[in-house]
């Protein structure tokens, strides 16, 4: 049977510098991604390095500009944060969304932007949101984060320590589900800041993305019928036994109107 | 509470909630025995190969390991047996490749066992299983139910062309002179998806030998343990069969699935003579998607010949059936026996004829599931009854209404004798309490939220507790379709009742217990039903078809009968009355138009305490054994109206209302009917909406876990508006009784597609297959579209 080494530092660089001396070392930031795997003996990890004890990392900051959530902060603590309710009420709604209640007791914001699943929703937040990913050696601007399926330009050894989140006008987020695992087939983003709209979708691609054809549309005409003239085109989408690239394409706009819908009500 | 007060009627709590609700129950997973060791399974990842060898010595060098085995240890035993011989048209046997416990020659299924490994640990024996070494030469795979036939590869050396069989039922001749005076055909090509049964316990075995004795004790997840300890002993292992007792303890639900005799509990018994432990396994949820048997699985083309007021003058379907790359245990009666007996439905129809092409492909076997056939033949029926009444401009419950049976009892010419029914009344009433009238309105205000609106259909016939045990027989069934009980009095009067029926979430322990206790006049606690035991209970066929109550029940009825019968000579000497003077009613036996009488607990103690008794005419004790083979099947019936709400711009599809009205003849419990109704219309909205079953072309299992495989939530279920009509009692059985098991998941599809098609008829879309997904209907909408 395989052996694996545990870590539980209480402070990012000592977490850094585990996760540096050991490549074959995983980071333990929730777990609803990497234990499965490790289940299904898709993953054997060398160690595991738990970032549960590091108090840096937890909870919820606004300042009134930004508002800042520590990485290894809960989907649930998200969603029941007064400050994100209040604030960013879109993201506040997407953490709700996210898996189930177990899930989200146990999942964390940075392990699910670390992991760039390409059906999880909070990519979508970052980039419709314009986030900064702040890791433990720098800042990374959210239109640089997500380079592929299950890759960031997070690079070996690099930790997230917080995502800050620019206070905008107003955000939405629509989500339509694939059926049986309930995550999203496809999420769309919107966002408006005085003149500028930022829409991101995922599930639809090999990582989150912004959708400049539906950004233009909007920021010509921020209302849900604009949606509906933009087609998206299928290729590089996602293409499953849930649903064609085609598919796929189809939903962004409607989903996006959705989410323009939302975001006027 | 009060014996006066009938208990066959009434809501009564279930009385094994208790320990379901506060986690006391006992599963085959809770039983660990002393020196236990713990079994793994290496299954086969590949769909179609031959072994060209194995290696195990590593395997067994491995930390913690008993012992290894493959299938050339277990050469000396049979195979899995059938238990129905089906035969094709030309009169010969259906192709029964053996079925080997663990793969000789060659794998044919992904999931199916090369290796047993039994360790320590669960742990140590799934490391050590991942160092067995295979040397497979990969074959094509035969995965398509349509192509089987012409797949070019043979999944059996003995089925060329992969064929189990090819059988018919009905009058081939009177059919074809039907259609050429026809005034309109409908013809309708239709697949019927194949389902995983996901019973929330996985399979589970726990084997021990003692050498003590020499006995063997398997504690394993089934349905029907006698049936189980029978297939095993006498066709598998060869083992003497009194000295095996087989326990299935509570069981977390089976929906069939855990009706079949299962390699894994099979090799677990052989071994555990070998390893002198005991051995227990129980599945992972992904080797339950792999190889708990799965169901449906049909391609079909259905005719249907009307006149021009639409009558049905005959209905031709021809049916290829997936059997999956082995026969199991029931495998061969369903897509036969089950599925085309039930062909004719509600309706009148003069002439039916049905070919059913059987396949073998590299798939997991395919075997009953909730309905078994039944939902297959309604899904076929309904639709096409529907179909028809669109292309002839009348209203879908009008067509059903001129066609329908009214005259009982009823020879259908599908071999099926129907005792009783009114399907105008539970159609009458569904049409009633689903507001039909109101729909257009419905309609209206879903269209005003850009929803489109639609309204299905489905007036289904079950047969339930198939029998009886001789025509069955004649039709090439293997075992008997009969049920067995007994009563047991204690000396205080209280009863223990032993049933061959086996509950997994039926609710036996309640309903059982309201019969009897209801017969005796009793009170619900004095009165405590046992099963799922072959140490306790003298035999059992187990439960399947929606047949407990109905078969297990009337065997219980009769040995209850016998202790009466017992009771009243009892009564009459110690009331110095002759024996036909005695009258029982209400826990008393009384001298009839007297006040002379004895309680049932004071008859039952003079039983066992004989001091004042007619020991030269009768024996003491009070404890009576009745088995009870039915003169015919009983036939639910029902109503259901379905209507759905789909969004056009994703195809996602929400049921807005959804009610059922059935007739079940006389209901014991109603609480515990409508669970049964809820959980039946739960998975057949599963089939129509969610799930479905899918293979790659090389035989790769495509949804093998919840990420793939959708199963229905709560969230995606309406609040099911559901009704038992006061209905036509079953006429050949004591408690009228027919089952209810099974009626949801029978009726429930074809009123969730009828309802999508009849909201997408204004778009072009005539055509959609289940699970009528999101990505589906969207696709059926673009392609009327274009």
């Amino acid at each position: 049977m395989s052996q694996i080494s545990y870590h539980r530092p209480t402070a990012l660089a000592e977490a850094a510098r585990l996760a540096m001396s050991d490549p074959d070392a995983r980071i333990l930031a929730g777990g609803q991604s990497i234990l499965p795997s490790m289940r299904l003996g898709l993953l054997a990890p060398t160690a595991l390095i738990d970032l549960g004890a590091i108090a840096e990392l937890q909870g919820v900051r606004s300042d009134g500009r930004t508002l800042t959530i520590g990485a290894v902060t809960t989907h649930a603590a998200v969603a029941a944060s007064k400050d994100v309710m209040t604030q960013i009420p879109a993201l506040a709604q997407l953490a709700l969304g996210i898996g189930d209640a177990q899930v989200r007791n146990r999942g964390t914001i940075g392990g699910s932007i670390a992991n760039s699943d390409p059906a999880a929703d909070y990519p979508a937040a970052v980039l419709g949101l314009n986030a900064t990913v702040r890791t433990s050696a720098r800042s990374i601007p959210a239109d640089g984060c997500f380079t592929g399926l299950f890759a960031t330009a997070l690079k070996p050894g690099e930790l997230i320590a917080a995502i800050e989140f620019p206070l905008v006008a107003r955000a939405a987020y629509a989500k339509f589900r694939q059926p049986a695992s309930r995550f999203a087939l496809v999420g769309v983003f919107v966002a408006q800041t005085g003149g500028s709209v930022r829409v991101a979708v995922t599930g639809a691609g090999p990582c989150a993305f912004r959708c400049k054809a539906l950004e233009e549309a909007l920021a010509r005409s921020f209302t849900p019928q604009a949606c509906d003239a933009v087609r998206i085109g299928p290729d590089g989408l996602n293409s499953d036994i849930h649903g064609s690239a085609e598919y796929r394409a189809h939903l962004i706009p409607v989903l996006a109107r959705r989410a323009v819908q939302q975001l006027l009500a | 509470m009060s014996a006066a007060q009938p208990l066959i009627g009434r809501s009564v709590e279930r009385k094994e909630d208790y320990r379901f609700l506060t986690g006391t129950g006992q599963y085959t997973d809770d039983i660990t025995l002393p020196r236990q060791s713990y079994a793994c399974f290496l299954r086969s990842p590949h769909a179609h190969a031959r072994i060209r060898s194995i290696a195990t010595a590593a395997a067994g060098a491995a930390p913690g390991v008993l012992a290894v085995f493959t299938g050339k240890d277990l050469t000396g035993i049979g195979g899995l047996p059938c238990g129905w011989l089906i035969k094709s048209i030309d009169g010969s046997p259906m192709k029964e490749p053996k079925h080997p416990v663990l793969a000789e020659d060659k794998v044919r299924h992904v999931g199916d066992p090369l290796a047993l490994v039994i360790a320590e640990s669960v742990a140590q024996a799934k490391a050590a299983a991942a160092l067995i070494e295979i040397d497979y030469e990969l074959q094509p795979a035969v995965v398509d139910t349509a192509t089987a036939a012409r797949a070019g590869t043979a999944v059996h050396d003995i089925a060329p062309d992969n064929v189990c069989y090819t059988w018919a039922i009905g009058d081939k001749a009177a059919v074809e002179a039907a259609f050429a005076r026809a005034d309109h055909v409908t013809r309708l090509s239709i697949v019927n998806n194949r389902l995983i049964p996901n019973a929330i316990e996985p399979r589970a075995a726990n084997a021990a030998y003692s050498r003590a004795d020499d006995s063997y004790t398997l504690y394993v997840t089934s349905q029907n343990p006698h049936v189980e300890r029978l297939l095993m002993t006498a066709f598998v292992l060869g083992l003497p069969e009194h000295k095996v007792r087989v326990i299935a303890p509570d069981v977390g639900g089976g929906f069939g699935s855990k009706i079949y005799l299962y390699a894994e509990e099979t090799a677990l018994v052989w071994a555990a003579r070998r390893v002198g432990r005991p051995i227990k396994w129980t599945a992972e949820r992904s080797e339950s998607f792999q190889t708990d048997a799965h169901g449906r699985d049909h391609v079909s083309t259905a005719e249907l010949a009307l006149d021009r007021n639409g009558k049905f003058l005959a209905l031709r379907v021809h049916t290829t059936a997936n059997l999956g790359a082995y026969l199991s245990t029931f495998a061969s009666c369903i897509p036969t026996i089950l599925y085309a007996t039930l062909l004719a439905g509600q309706y009148a129809t003069p002439a039916i004829y049905c070919e059913v092409q059987a396949v073998f492909t590299n798939t997991t076997p395919v075997d009953a599931y909730r309905g078994a056939g039944r939902p297959e033949a309604t899904y076929l029926l309904e639709r096409t009854v529907e179909l028809a009444a669109r292309e002839m401009r009348i209203d879908p419950p009008e067509l059903r209404r001129r066609n329908f049976i009214r005259h009982f009892p009823y020879a259908s010419p599908v071999g099926l004798s129907y005792d009783t029914g009114d399907y105008e009344a539970t159609l009458n009433r569904v049409l009633d309490i689903a507001d039909v009238k109101g729909f257009p309105a419905r309609k209206a205000a879903s269209a005003q939220r850009g929803l489109l609106r639609g309204i299905g259909y489905s007036c289904y016939i079950e047969a339930c507790g198939i029998a009886p045990s001789n025509i069955a027989g004649a039709l090439g069934a293997r075992a008997g379709l009969f049920e067995a009980g007994e009563i047991r009095v204690h000396p205080t009067g209280k009863v223990t009742v032993f049933t061959g029926s086996h509950s997994h979430g039926q609710g036996h322990e309640t309903t059982f217990a309201q019969v009897v206790a209801d017969r005796l006049g009793l009170a619900l606690e004095d009165v405590d039903v046992q099963h799922g035991d072959t140490g306790k209970v003298l035999f059992g066929m187990g439960t399947y078809g929606s047949r407990s109550l109905a078969v297990g029940g009337t065997a219980i009825i009769k040995a209850v009968d016998k202790i009466i019968a017992k009771g009243k000579k009892i009564a009459a000497h110690l009331l110095e009355a002759s024996d036909a003077d005695v009258e029982f009613a209400q826990g008393e036996f009384r001298v009839a138009g007297t006040d002379r009488k004895k309680a049932f607990a004071e008859i039952a103690l003079a039983a066992y305490v004989p001091h004042n008794y007619p020991l030269d005419k009768l024996e003491p004790g009070l404890n009576e054994n009745a088995f009870y083979d039915p003169s015919n099947f009983t036939f639910p019936a029902g109503s259901y109206v379905c209507e759905v709400e789909v969004d056009p711009d994703t195809g996602a599809v929400r049921i807005a209302r959804f009610t059922a009205s059935d007739d079940f003849g006389n209901v014991v419990n109603p609480m515990i009917v409508e669970g049964q109704v809820h959980g039946g219309l739960a998975q057949g909205i599963g089939q129509a909406l969610l799930e479905g079953c899918l293979y790659s072309d090389d035989g790769q299992l495509l949804t093998g876990s919840y990420t793939d495989y959708a199963m229905p939530r709560a969230a995606d279920l309406p609040a099911f508006h559901v009704e038992t009509v006061r209905g036509t009692p079953c006429t050949h059985n004591p408690l009228g009784v027919k089952g209810c098991g099974e009626a949801g998941a029978i009726g429930s599809p074809p009123a969730v597609i009828n309802a999508i098609l009849d909201a997408l008829a204004a778009r072009g879309v005539t055509s959609l297959d289940m699970p009528a997904t999101p990505y589906r209907v969207w696709q059926a909408i673009q392609a009327a579209g274009r």
